[in-house]
């Protein structure tokens, strides 16, 4: 059993607060992201492949009074799968990793990734001290992750089974310094 | 007046006077005092990353969430950031990078020299600013003006530690 992508987006960002703070990867959870509505609290990925985790976990060690959602795919979670290594060392509190897993490639024609060939992100996850390590294959399984997205007190790892589908792109700006600009005023910050 | 053994100590307060609060690096053994200085101060988060190129993307998050942060490497490591400089590039932020040099002077080791020949090139590609450091003395200016530069203009710098300062690497004990 899979999610739809664009409906496990939206369920994930339903009744968002201003402190939900949220990095997709670049590519088909970019466009996932921008579909369930812009916010300044978006900082929209076109490139920097396997650094979405690690971008979160900068921001999340530095604004610790708000939550972190890295919302990215298979593919780009294998490309810098150091980074759980990376983030389980340092174990904030206000980070969740979520991986949106179809097993391919979406971006690029749909070609087999790792994790579809057999390689389990969320045993990595585990195996890498991340504390609370879920593997989403349910309605249930979501509502469940949603929630304690909401109330977030510890490293967190999902991986959601999403379907092979390929909706419609929707493209967010990208002007990478305008989004930083806008990124940081809506946080609040400016050294 | 600091002798010139002192100089991780003085980059040590620079940064830290320079506001800067997380320490990504790949260990070194150039950077080895520095990390020590990091580790050891508990308004710094030091962290310990398993390719340069996590530090690259750290810097980035740090820093929108209005945070500096420095990454710390030997000369082999910024072969692995490239791809991923194209971040602060294509965004503008901050990214200061400290370099230790391999392969150059007295190296013992032949493999470090085609990625520490390729340094100042890839550099200039990248469109760093480098602030390149032969003598102890000069250290902390460099330093100095470094922090200024990559966060008070969102730009990228480099300060390139050469091997005659770091010291020649001891392989038979």
């Amino acid at each position: 059993m899979s999610l739809e992508r664009r409906a496990a987006m939206a369920a994930l960002l339903a009744g968002r607060d201003d402190d939900l703070l949220v990095v997709p990867g670049l590519g088909s959870t970019c466009w996932d992201l921008a579909a369930a509505g812009d916010n300044d609290r978006n900082f929209y990925l076109w490139g920097a492949m396997g650094g979405a985790a690690m971008i979160g976990l900068g921001l999340a060690l530095a604004q610790p009074r708000r939550r972190v959602a890295v919302i990215t795919g298979d593919g780009e979670m294998l490309m810098g799968m150091g980074a759980l290594a990376t983030i389980g060392l340092q174990k904030p509190a206000n980070l969740a990793v979520i991986v949106f897993d179809n097993g391919l490639y979406g971006e690029t024609g749909m070609q087999p990734s790792a994790a579809g060939g057999g390689v389990d992100l969320v045993n990595v996850a585990a195996g890498c001290s991340i504390g609370a390590c879920l593997d989403v294959r349910d309605e249930a399984g979501l509502a469940d992750l949603a929630a304690r997205l909401k109330g977030l007190d510890g490293t967190l790892f999902a991986r959601v089974a999403i379907a092979p589908d390929e909706p419609p792109r929707v493209i967010p700006m990208r002007d990478g310094a305008a989004l930083k600009a806008r990124f940081r005023a809506a946080v609040g910050v400016n050294s | 007046m600091h002798a010139p053994a002192d100089w991780p100590d003085q980059l040590f307060e620079t940064l830290k006077a320079g506001g800067v609060r997380q320490v990504g690096y790949v260990p070194d053994a150039g950077h080895a005092r520095l990390i020590e200085r990091c580790r050891a101060d508990p308004d710094i988060r030091d962290v310990v990353l398993t390719t340069e190129e996590e530090g690259v993307a750290l810097a980035a998050g740090a820093w929108l969430g209005g945070e500096r942060a420095v990454l710390l490497m030997q000369s082999s490591g910024l072969g692995n950031c490239i791809n991923m400089l194209s971040l602060p590039r294509a965004c503008r932020f901050p990214m200061l990078m400290l370099i230790t040099m391999r392969g150059e002077w007295a190296e013992f080791n032949p493999w470090q020299v085609p990625m520490g020949s390729i340094v100042d090139g890839v550099l200039a590609l990248c469109e760093a600013e480098v602030y390149r450091v032969r003598e102890a003395a000069d250290v902390q200016g460099a330093a100095e003006r470094a922090v200024q530069r990559a966060f008070g203009d969102e730009r990228i710098v480099a300060m390139v530690l050469s091997q005659q300062l770091i010291g020649r690497k001891v392989w038979t004990k």
